[in-house]
């Protein structure tokens, strides 16, 4: 992974020509790879891709994400994820195999608001992406603080191998909880910690592309509590 | 509409046009990405005396709901002109000519977007005229594109539009107002630099085909001038500093 060339494109730029695997965010026209979003091309092994720097979440098969519950049916509730389409959340995920809608109130585990860590079962273009909570740590959020950030900054918040978060989490005592859908849920016994974490996040979001964003965090917070 | 000969020279012995420009000089043109918290997209331009604000949403829910298409995205367009964008007060209901340009913009930019990501959806631009000047078709779509980019919304390449035009006999880039009354030819044209491909292509006057020629090679010529500054308002914003 060493020899990963990077650079700065805008749709239509040309990435590069030659034996190479279209991945994320480009299209191949004849044997050019152009960007289609602006963002940061990466050329390694034998593929290119783009991490975009704008756009909207696109729900993914097995993506963490956290949902805010909007509305319900008799049998499923619909969260905003942060996307162009609504995540459905079946209600059988809730209550089990034997959900019955003549009897189970749907809004007696989740009403409007509500925060959900779930996760992204199932997503393809002919029906809105269904939503699990049938797993490990996932369910609805109890307690904390909701950020939004960009989808596209997600990467950078959660650092090379977690390194960003267990910075901020460690120096401010705060949870904190990410979806890739750009959600961030905060929480904490500590308001102090809990709002340095959130203006250590923000300041994630500001300066995203600044090399060198985890040493100057650890800074900001190393001097903040002194 | 009914104007009246003026005594302008559109151009003098020297080859220089009313404003002041050469033959193939386009005015002066300053776009910036990203000036509209709200949405989620949006670019501002002025070209020349034209002064556009474009905003992009979506891809979003379609309402209402027939409209959609379930195996791609749609894309709506509108372009409006602000009651103060021109000398006399302008009736803030979309004219004929609004509703026209609208179409022609929804159509030059549709084949450079890839909705095909998105069925269910609708991607919406808005273009506002807060000032108008000849050419605004062109600096409108120059916005929208920018707005489009800005939002994420996966395009296969940018669209650039710029206007050439015959005055007094000569083939000329980036027609004004006085010259788009007072000339003979406008051909705005709306291009894909890096796919080399043409989405838009209107003209309004008399052009043999060794001037239409001529004609559209000047507009495409005016048209990689817009790229270079839409790539540098998108670099500005993303990039910063960074950008080499």
């Amino acid at each position: 992974m060493d020899d990963v060339k990077r650079k700065y494109v805008i749709p239509g730029d040309v990435i590069t020509t030659g034996p190479y695997r279209a991945e994320e965010n480009v299209h191949l026209h004849g044997d050019k790879i152009i960007a289609t979003t602006v963002g940061i091309s990466e050329i390694y092994d034998s593929g290119v891709r783009v991490i975009p720097l704008t756009g909207m979440y696109i729900p993914r098969i097995d993506d963490f994400i956290i949902g805010i519950v909007k509305s319900h049916t008799s049998l499923s509730w619909e969260l905003n994820i942060n996307s162009c389409y609504a995540g459905i959340l079946p209600a059988q995920d809730v209550f089990g195999r034997d959900f019955n809608p003549k009897v189970d109130d749907l809004t007696s585990r989740l009403k409007t608001g509500d925060l959900i860590a779930a996760r992204v079962a199932n997503s393809d273009r002919s029906r809105d992406p269904l939503i699990t909570i049938a797993d490990r740590d996932l369910g609805k959020i109890e307690d904390g603080e909701l950020l939004k950030i960009s989808p596209s900054k997600v990467p950078r918040l959660i650092g090379k191998r977690g390194s960003m978060i267990q910075t901020i989490e460690s120096a401010t005592k705060a949870i904190i909880t990410i979806g890739q859908n750009g959600y961030v849920v905060v929480s904490g016994e500590e308001p102090e910690g809990l709002l340095k974490a959130i203006e250590a996040i923000k300041t994630v979001e500001e300066q995203a592309h600044v090399p060198n964003l985890t040493e100057r965090i650890q800074q900001m917070l190393g001097s903040n509590s002194e | 509409m009914g104007v009246k000969k003026t005594d302008i020279v559109l151009l003098d012995e020297n080859g220089i046009r009313c404003d002041g420009r050469k033959i193939n000089e386009p005015r002066r043109i300053m776009i910036k990405a990203g000036v509209l918290k709200n949405a989620n997209g949006s670019a501002y331009i002025e070209f020349g005396e034209n002064k556009i604000l474009a905003g992009v949403f979506g891809p979003r829910d379609v309402h209402p709901k027939h409209l959609a298409n379930t195996d791609r995205g749609i894309l709506r367009c509108r372009y409006h002109m602000q009651p103060f964008s021109v000398g006399e007060r302008k009736n803030p209901a979309p004219s004929r000519r609004e509703i026209e340009i609208s179409k022609v913009i929804k159509e030059a930019l549709e084949p450079a977007l890839m909705l095909e990501n998105f069925p269910r959806t609708v991607v919406d631009v808005f273009i506002e005229i807060l000032q108008a000047d000849g050419g605004s078709r062109c600096a409108a779509l120059d916005a929208a594109a920018v707005a489009l980019a800005d939002a994420g919304i996966p395009m296969r390449d940018m669209v650039s539009a710029c206007a050439a035009g015959k005055v007094a006999d000569t083939i000329v880039l980036d027609i004004n107002n006085e010259e788009d009354q007072e000339g003979q030819a406008d051909m705005p044209v709306a291009y894909m630099p890096n796919l080399g491909k043409v989405t838009l292509i209107q003209l309004d006057g008399v052009l043999t085909p060794q001037e239409y020629e001529k004609c559209v090679n000047t507009a495409l010529e005016g048209c990689k001038l817009v790229y270079e500054v839409q790539k540098k308002a998108l670099q500005e914003k993303f990039f910063g500093d960074d950008a080499k």
